[in-house]
């Protein structure tokens, strides 16, 4: 494969990002690179025969060697140095990526090392510091990874050879271990979104091909989120793991084991919470939806996790809730339906009155939703009291008079569905709004009583409660 | 007694109750918030016995309940009835110290930190250590992290089987197997160590301490230089080199930017930490190395240090060092290629003078200064001016007027409005330094510019400014040089620059003094009244409400009271409203 096919694809998926990046064109440098920088001197390498050009039976050292070559790592923020020899890297590597492709008996047990070495060589580094103290996936332009040429290459290369028809995981577990893929995983946290997608097929095929680290995997993976929901809300790679995990989870085996579960509790349902949660709701609704699919009578402790985390102020998020709950609602059982339809419609009904009109809007699509509408209907006696009053209410005050309409056929929809307790709960309304205000006042009177009965003691004892 | 112990009827427990599970957040939110009050209605003896165990049962909720909640019970030990009865607070902060939210967790920790020094050592053993043990051995990381923050609150007041029992679990929980157990247990080590012998602390904590050192994720790493700090402290002199120092150098060359980062961040720390030997032998080359890190975050936290670390160097050698060392690594950082690095040296450089003396500052600091004022970025050429008082303690700041000027002019015309802002801030400093004739040569006419710049907060500032200089410069100053050109705005056209005019007016009446106050400016605001704006009559009423103290009595009755009258009638309901304020506030009614 020549280098310019190779790289114009993902040049394309960078302009993907390119949104904001036209208004900081100018001042913004893109590039970075934390590689140690070997300082000062010049590297040699001594170039070698290609290996269509040296006898079969010598392929295999001449292979090694070339390996050894390409564990040279290239100092790429310095753009003037060692140009030949990079350049010799770059085709060295190019050849080792068709090598594997096409060459047959090249696998020999000793170089799974060698390749293992030179791919850690290449890849695992600290990443750079972020270009802006406060990185901003959605606004910011991602820095791009200097060494890229070297490294896409190096990814490639890696892929190959893990799908290599050659390849055996028994003698590649002794190379390919835990540390290796802790390592791996950390560089999910690379700001470039190509490295990102190398680095998903990679994890992709490991835990395919090695069933001893799938265990592992999963635990870090958990740890990795676990920090970034509860320590550093920061970390790049999100998406692309949960990505990963919804394949994963489509692929336990039922009755899922304590652990998973403890997975989509402890560790998925709190993901939602966090800040950036626009940037891979869709990857984690698709994981929570993969679990309720495997295990229906999870519904419930994901639905009341959902109630708990719901968004308070952040409209945008509330909207994107709206919208997981929908896909769940789709594949709810009825019977778990009715486990949970009084908080989750206690919430429904708070989201249908709000101000914001998206957040309205959405919730009343619900009604659109012929399945969602059969749920509802079976359930009337219990959800239309629930709901009754905001609809109401809104269909007298809101603001936007699309959320009126919509409002109207609702109410319209549930006076036919159940026509004597729609008339029941419109006779009442008033007196039940009446109600409402006494026993507020009640709690006022309440709370007035006991904060002059602190007073008193107050007063009396100088702060000091008497036993 | 019954009476006061609450009373039954009055506050049954259900409706109390009833409120902490109000079914809406916000109230419920309210209730625990209050929670003392409910407690003193329950009495202390129903509050042990009924609401706690109410409390601890119902931990589920929110996670912002649970905070309050958390922060509440820190609070309750005369709730339950004293020292003797703190104890019952222990089963919900446990519950709580085990939540999956980070506030939450913090804040019970915090809580039982605090309930902690209540418990008699008796107690401590009986209830609290037991607490810590069972959180220390906690199946989900959560309790565990949890437990890492009570050690050190109980090791002290504990017999010595029970420490060696929570030495021993401190140990456990730095190598465990989540990486948030051991970060938490590593962000504790320093204050775990404080209250260890030192013979453990030789013993134990400097093993757990290499362990963390080297563990593999960076983020546990940099914790563990934090701990260096108090570790070295602690230890003496003699064994710091064999138990510390191999660590340390490790650190600061960790294959990690964010150790060296927190290395180069915690350098003054450790260099006070180590003492002048260790300093000169080990952290000079370190700090050099610092400077000049491939990474510009790690350049940028050691250039914010050069002060501090030059000005702590032993004495007999300090300036030798600085000289040959340090020095050589500053003068690149001025060229550095990232505009962090050279602002955060440019916010200490001109410490260094004070240290170098006049004659080192004059030959080899100087040039520093100057190439940093011309800074393609304004943030560096600030920082440079906002510390040249550093510098006019050595060798006064005429030095630099050739180079300061065009910075400042360049910088009083930055795009930039925070930047405009800045520069202005830091003028009556310079104008203090340079003097009078210097300033109305070069700098008068800026500071007359910012007041018509169209931003607000400049020509906000810029008033301000004026009023500082006449208090430095004098009225006399003032009737000359700013009077006339603020007093001609007035007939401006736009309308915003004669509202200015009023501005400064209410900015230097008091300064510039009776006379000027009533002869020169108060003809111009009266004048103003007429004003076609709405805007510009009703900051005449502000205006003269502001001078009025400033004028004499017959100048407020014939001149001021008139107008002001007059405006009280205005057809605009906000002159009205500020002139009757005006009269009232004068008493010219």
């Amino acid at each position: 494969m020549s280098s310019a096919a190779t790289t114009s694809p993902s040049v394309d998926k960078v302009d993907g990002f390119s949104r904001k990046s036209v208004r900081k064109a100018k001042q913004k440098r893109s590039q970075s690179s934390s590689q140690f920088r070997s300082q000062g001197k010049p590297i040699e390498l001594t170039p070698l025969p290609l290996l269509k050009d040296v006898p079969a039976p010598e392929q295999p050292e001449l292979f090694l060697k070339k390996l050894q070559q390409c564990c040279t790592v290239f100092d790429f923020m310095d753009t003037l140095s060692d140009l030949k020899m990079k350049e010799y890297k770059r085709s060295t590597l190019n050849e080792l990526v068709d090598y594997v492709t096409v060459s047959r008996g090249y696998l020999t047990e000793q170089a799974y090392p060698d390749v293992v070495k030179m791919v850690s060589h290449n890849i695992f580094r600290t990443l750079p510091p972020s270009d802006s103290n406060e990185f901003d996936p959605e606004e910011d332009e991602p820095t791009l990874e200097a060494s890229w040429p070297h490294l896409q290459l190096v990814y490639e290369f890696f892929i190959r050879f893990l799908e290599s028809q050659e390849f055996q995981p028994s003698i590649a577990k002794k190379y390919i271990d835990q540390k290796f893929v802790l390592q791996l995983l950390e560089l999910f946290d690379s700001e470039d979104p190509r490295e990102r997608d190398y680095l998903k097929t990679v994890l992709h095929r490991i835990y395919g091909k090695f069933l001893g680290l799938r265990a592992f995997i999963r635990k870090q993976i958990n740890n990795i989120f676990l920090r970034f929901v509860y320590e550093t809300e920061h970390f790049n790679g999100v998406a692309e793991l949960l990505e990963i995990l919804g394949s994963i989870i489509n692929g336990f085996a039922l009755p899922l084991k304590a652990e998973h579960k403890q997975f989509l509790v402890k560790v998925l349902i709190p993901l939602h919470t966090v800040r950036s949660l626009s940037l891979f709701h869709a990857q984690l609704a698709y994981c929570i939806v993969q679990f309720l699919e495997k295990d229906p009578t999870l519904t419930e402790p994901v639905i009341r996790g959902l109630l708990k985390f719901w968004p308070k102020t952040c409209s945008q998020k509330e909207v994107m809730f709206l919208g997981e709950l929908e896909e769940i609602l789709d594949v709810i059982e009825p019977t778990q339906f009715v486990k949970i339809q009084e908080p989750l419609f206690k919430q429904i009904s708070r989201c249908v009155s709000s101000p914001h009109f998206q957040v309205a809007e959405r919730a009343l699509y619900y009604w659109n939703n012929e399945y969602i509408m059969s749920l509802i209907e079976e359930n009337s006696s219990v959800i239309l009291p629930i709901m009754f009053a905001s609809l109401y209410r809104i269909s007298k005050e809101h603001w936007n008079p699309a959320i009126v309409a919509l409002v109207y056929n609702v109410l319209k929809a549930f006076m036919e569905m159940n026509s004597t307790l729609f008339d029941e709960l419109t006779a009442t309304y008033k007196s039940d709004r009446q109600r409402e205000k006494k026993k507020e006042k009640e709690r006022e009177e309440l709370w007035k009583k006991l904060e002059d009965l602190e007073l008193k003691r107050g007063l009396r004892s100088d702060g000091i409660i008497p036993t | 007694m019954a009476g006061a112990d609450g009373d039954d009827s009055l506050y049954p427990i259900a409706v109390l109750i009833d409120e902490l599970r109000n079914e809406d957040v916000q109230l419920r939110l309210n209730s625990i918030k209050k929670l003392s009050t409910i407690a003193l209605a329950l009495g202390v003896e129903r509050t042990r016995t009924e609401l706690l165990p109410f409390l601890t049962d119902t931990i589920y909720d929110e996670d912002e309940v649970l905070l309050a909640l958390a922060e509440q019970l820190g609070n309750f030990t005369m709730l339950v009835g004293g020292p003797e009865y703190v104890h019952c607070l222990l089963p919900p902060l446990e519950s709580l110290a085990t939540v999956e939210e980070t506030v939450v967790r913090d804040k019970a920790v915090e809580s039982l930190r605090k309930i902690s020094q209540e418990h008699s050592p008796v107690d401590l053993e009986v209830h609290f250590e037991p607490l810590v043990k069972r959180l220390a051995s906690g199946d989900w990381f959560t309790s565990r992290t949890s437990a890492c923050g009570l050690f050190s609150v109980c090791y002290p007041r504990v017999s010595s089987t029970v420490k060696a029992e929570i030495r021993q679990h401190f140990r456990t929980l730095c190598a465990d197997d989540t990486p948030m157990v051991r970060r938490a247990a590593a962000s504790k080590l320093g204050e775990f160590s404080k209250v260890l012998e030192l013979d453990y602390l030789k013993s134990d904590i400097i093993s757990l301490f290499t362990a963390l050192a080297s563990d593999e994720q960076d983020s546990v790493r940099l914790l563990a230089v934090e701990a260096c700090v108090s570790i070295a402290t602690l230890l003496p002199q003699e064994d710091l080199e064999t138990l510390v120092m191999p660590t340390l150098r490790q650190a600061a060359e960790d294959k990690s930017w964010r150790v060296r980062y927190m290395v180069a961040d915690k350098f003054s720390e450790l260099q006070k930490a180590v003492g002048p030997e260790i300093t000169k032998n080990d952290l000079v080359p370190a700090f050099q190395n610092l400077l000049k890190d491939c990474e510009a975050e790690v350049r940028a936290a050691a250039a914010n240090k050069v002060k501090e670390f030059c000005e702590n160097l032993p004495e007999d050698s300090r300036e030798q060092i600085i000289m040959t060392h340090i020095l050589p690594c500053v003068k690149e950082l001025v060229s550095d290629t990232n505009q962090h690095v050279k602002s955060a040296l440019a916010s200490v450089i001109m410490g260094l003078s004070t240290i170098l003396g006049k004659d080192n500052t004059i030959e080899h600091l100087l040039p520093l200064f100057l190439a940093q004022l011309k800074d393609e970025c304004p943030e560096v050429r600030l920082n440079i001016i906002s510390n040249l008082d550093c510098v006019n303690e050595v060798i006064g700041i005429r030095q630099l007027s050739q180079s300061l000027l065009p910075a400042i002019v360049e910088l009083a015309e930055d795009a930039k409005w925070r930047v405009r802002l800045a520069i202005i801030e830091y003028m009556p400093l310079l104008a203090g330094q340079l003097g009078v004739e210097f300033f109305d040569e070069k700098l008068n006419t800026l500071c007359m510019a910012w007041l018509i710049d169209h931003v607000y907060a400049i020509r906000e500032a810029a008033t301000c400014n004026l009023m500082k200089l006449v208090e430095k410069f004098g009225a006399e100053w003032a009737q000359n040089t700013i009077v006339p050109k603020v007093l001609g705005m007035a007939n401006d056209p736009n309308y915003l620059h004669r509202m200015t005019t009023l501005f400064c007016i209410n900015a230097l009446s008091e300064a510039c003094g009776q006379d000027i106050t009533t002869k020169q400016m108060l003809p111009v605001v009266l004048k103003m009244s007429t004003d076609q704006v709405a805007n510009v009559r009703f900051n005449v009423a502000k205006s003269l409400q502001k001078i009025g103290p400033v004028l004499d009595s017959n100048a407020l009755q014939t001149e001021v009271k008139p107008v002001l009258e007059k405006l009280a009638t205005d057809t605009d309901m906000d002159v009205k409203y500020f002139a009757q304020e005006a009269i009232s506030v004068l008493a010219l009614a």
